[in-house]
């Protein structure tokens, strides 16, 4: 885009700011229901019984089963209808449609916020009143450049009682170009996985990644003075000799120190994720991730044992756990 | 030899900081270095040596071609991100004192928001030193700056006391002193303990206001014997001394093999050469701008300089030492956490105006010398200015 295209496309964008999705607020496609609840609260693996057991719920303050809070948009939303036939044109596929014209083809959710008034309950009907609340300036973030909008969805009862708020918003981005090599293999619309991001191999360090795919930790060993080093060098920094071998770790280590990873989360990668330097018994230290404890309990000497796993479909790491005391 | 006094820092400039300049990073050094230029009252064609960072991206020659500057008898980068800052003084410093130049440009710029972003992390597909090294920390998801220098934090925390109220005083001094800075991005707009405690957590144990900004823009400086610097326009801030270290078994930020990792000592090799240098002592040292990525190495740096015992800072921090009135004012222009991140060379702008008395927040007592460091975790240094 020129400036003066650019300067043309976010004055028409901004127009967009404020319209209704729907010409008038939009009725749940059916009054909110024990059968749904209980679909929903067994995917989400919600046990309350203030959902899904009339017995109990009669017995509660309340006197009768509600709907789980964070199902409110649930029960204005299309079908599997979506999926073969498309979405029916709404204020927000408008906007849609305009940012795919202008090459923003990209999508991404980035946030949802509810907020809560009321509480559903069996038989309520439910309207959906939505207006397109914001639309931000340009941003250039590690998808791509693009622009945020935000979406603000009031939902009422059939009393027009508020019941809550749901904000939404979602990134859409001029994707990068895509690599060349899918392009040419017809396997672009091959959906990828993101995996880690891999050490690459080389002469010094590859033997090392090599036993770690069979499952190993290794640490290399001086063969002249026996003093074991890592990182992995060509040299040892006591004597100076270029002749080396290794030993197994057994990856019974302390944790020296650590930290927990928030901002930003990198593709690939599961969170929490605790990243730790470990001092191995064998003397050396080694960086690695602590998983199977909650972050707020990870202490600087804690003792932890670790086994090399496979963390994701391409990659294989040492991952220590914490020892029962 | 010593090469106390024998340079000066004779000129100095910034462009505006901002989150997009719209223009190259190379008219950003242009600007910047013309700017100082002016302000020794110094000629494009009187540079013949030229000092920057590997990570810069303009190439000397072209920057000497935009600005003017003719022949070029001496040009070095020094590398390690932000540890470069003073390494630009070092090899200007012995340039000049040895004769090999007479007058050079010490530059940086970048378009630090607007275009590549560190925060980003650190990834590549390149079969290079530096991409090995990275290789042991990007599988387990530790590729960011905080990241590293959180490592380092939570071990110095763990064998300190107060270090996260000491945290928020730093970052919270350098804010109050932005927002009295009109070239700060942070001017005017100071915050509270509330929203310092309620930011976004970036790498536990640092949140978003423990870390420094991503901005844009250029500074430079310029340096000359401290004879030639008697006759031109400002007040010579004469280069006292100055030290550049990589201590051993270092890593470029992940230094986590020593047998301490709450500890700098490539800082403490760079202050024991700068103090030996220019025979001063941590007591003649009045104010400091201390290369400020998070707050942590603040710290760090107040012990390595020997303004306080090896992990006392905290308690040092809390007398309210970095304040206007306190025993070492310190980065009072507010920082690379407050006022711009331009990897520690506006913080060698500053440094030089508090020796001339004409910083935007000048101490009300006598400032006579004046400590400027660079970033550390990676090989680092500092430099002691003062009166010629
Ligand atoms: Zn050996």
């Amino acid at each position: 885009m020129t400036p003066e295209e650019r300067q043309a496309f976010e004055e028409e964008l901004y127009t967009f700011v404020g319209r209704p999705l729907h010409p008038e607020p939009k009725r749940s496609y059916d009054a909110v229901n024990e059968a749904m609840i209980r679909h929903w609260a067994e995917v989400m693996g919600d046990k309350n019984p203030a959902y899904t057991n009339a017995e109990w719920a009669a017995s509660s303050r309340r006197g009768e089963l509600i709907a789980p809070p964070a199902m409110m948009y649930a029960w204005n939303q299309e079908g599997y209808a979506v999926a073969a036939e498309g979405r029916p044109s709404d204020g927000l596929s408008d906007l849609v449609a305009y940012f795919d014209q202008h090459g923003f083809t990209g999508s991404l959710g980035t946030n949802v916020d509810q907020e809560f008034f009321a509480e559903a309950k069996i038989g309520d009907a439910l309207f959906e009143d939505a207006i397109i609340e914001e639309i931000s300036e340009q941003k250039v973030t590690a998808r791509g450049r693009g622009y945020f909008l935000q979406t603000l969805a009031k939902f009422t009862n059939q009393s027009g009682e508020l019941i809550g708020t749901q904000r939404f918003r979602v990134f859409k981005f001029i994707p990068p170009e895509a690599p060349p090599k899918a392009a040419a293999s017809g396997a672009s619309e091959e959906l990828e996985v993101p995996t880690r991001i891999h050490a690459p191999r080389g002469q010094d360090n590859g033997w090392w990644w090599d036993a770690c795919d069979e499952g190993k930790v290794l640490i290399q060993r001086c063969k002249n003075c026996q003093t074991l080093r890592h990182p992995p060098r060509p040299m040892c920094g006591e004597c100076q000799s270029t002749d080396w071998d290794s030993v197994q770790s057994t990856l019974d280590g302390e944790i020296f120190s650590f930290v927990e990873m928030h901002y930003p989360k990198f593709p690939g990668y599961k969170y929490p994720l605790i990243v730790a330097v470990i001092s191995l018994a064998e003397g050396t230290r080694i960086i690695s991730n602590v998983v199977g404890i909650d972050s707020q309990d990870v202490k600087i000497g804690m003792k932890v044992k670790g086994k090399v796993e496979q963390v994701d479909e391409k990659t294989m790491l040492p991952q220590f756990y914490p020892v029962e005391a | 030899m010593s090469i106390c006094d024998k340079t000066a820092i004779v000129g100095i400039a910034n462009t505006e900081f901002s989150k997009n300049s719209g223009r190259s990073e190379l008219q950003l050094a242009a600007e910047a270095t013309r700017d100082a230029l002016a302000d020794a009252g110094l000629k494009p064609s009187d540079v013949d040596g030229m000092t920057t960072f590997t990570m810069d991206n303009t190439d000397e020659i072209e920057l000497a071609r935009a600005v003017g500057i003719g022949d070029l008898r001496f040009y070095s980068r020094v590398p390690h991100g932000g540890g470069a800052a003073t390494g630009l003084i070092h090899q200007a410093v012995m340039a000049v004192a040895s004769g090999m130049a007479e007058c050079i440009v010490c530059y940086r710029s970048l378009n630090g928001r607007s275009g590549h972003r560190y925060s980003s992390g650190v990834s590549g597909p390149l079969l290079t030193a530096d991409a090995i090294h990275w290789g042991w920390y990007t599988p387990y998801g530790l590729m960011t700056p905080a990241s590293w220098v959180a490592m380092y934090s939570q071990r110095y925390m763990h064998l300190t006391e107060q270090c996260q109220e000491a945290m928020f005083e730093i970052a919270h001094v350098q804010r109050e002193y932005a927002a009295k800075n009109p070239a700060a991005l942070f001017y005017e707009q100071p915050f509270t303990l509330d929203d310092y405690e309620n930011a976004k957590r970036i790498v536990s144990p640092l949140k978003l206001l423990d870390c420094c900004l991503e901005s844009d823009g250029g500074s430079a400086v310029i340096i000359t014997t401290a004879e030639r610097a008697k006759d031109l326009k400002h007040k010579p801030v004469a280069i006292k001394g100055v030290g550049q270290a990589a201590a051993a078994n270092m890593e470029s930020m992940t230094s986590f093999y020593r047998p301490e990792i709450a500890a700098i000592p490539s800082m403490d090799i760079a202050a024991r050469e700068a103090y030996q240098q220019s025979g001063l002592t941590p007591d003649d040292i009045d104010a400091a701008v201390i290369y400020d990525a998070f707050t942590p190495i603040v710290l760090w740096q107040l012990e390595s300089w020997g303004f306080c015992e090896s992990y006392k800072a905290p308690q040092f921090v809390l007398d309210g030492a970095l304040r206007s009135d306190g025993r070492l004012p310190t980065n009072t222009h507010g920082g690379q956490l407050s006022e711009a991140y331009i990897h520690g060379v506006n913080g060698i702008v500053e440094a030089a105006k508090l020796v001339r008395g004409s910083s935007v927040n000048q101490p009300a007592k006598h400032i006579e010398n004046v400590l400027v460091t660079s970033g550390v975790g990676v090989p680092t240094g500092g430099a002691l200015l003062g009166s010629l």
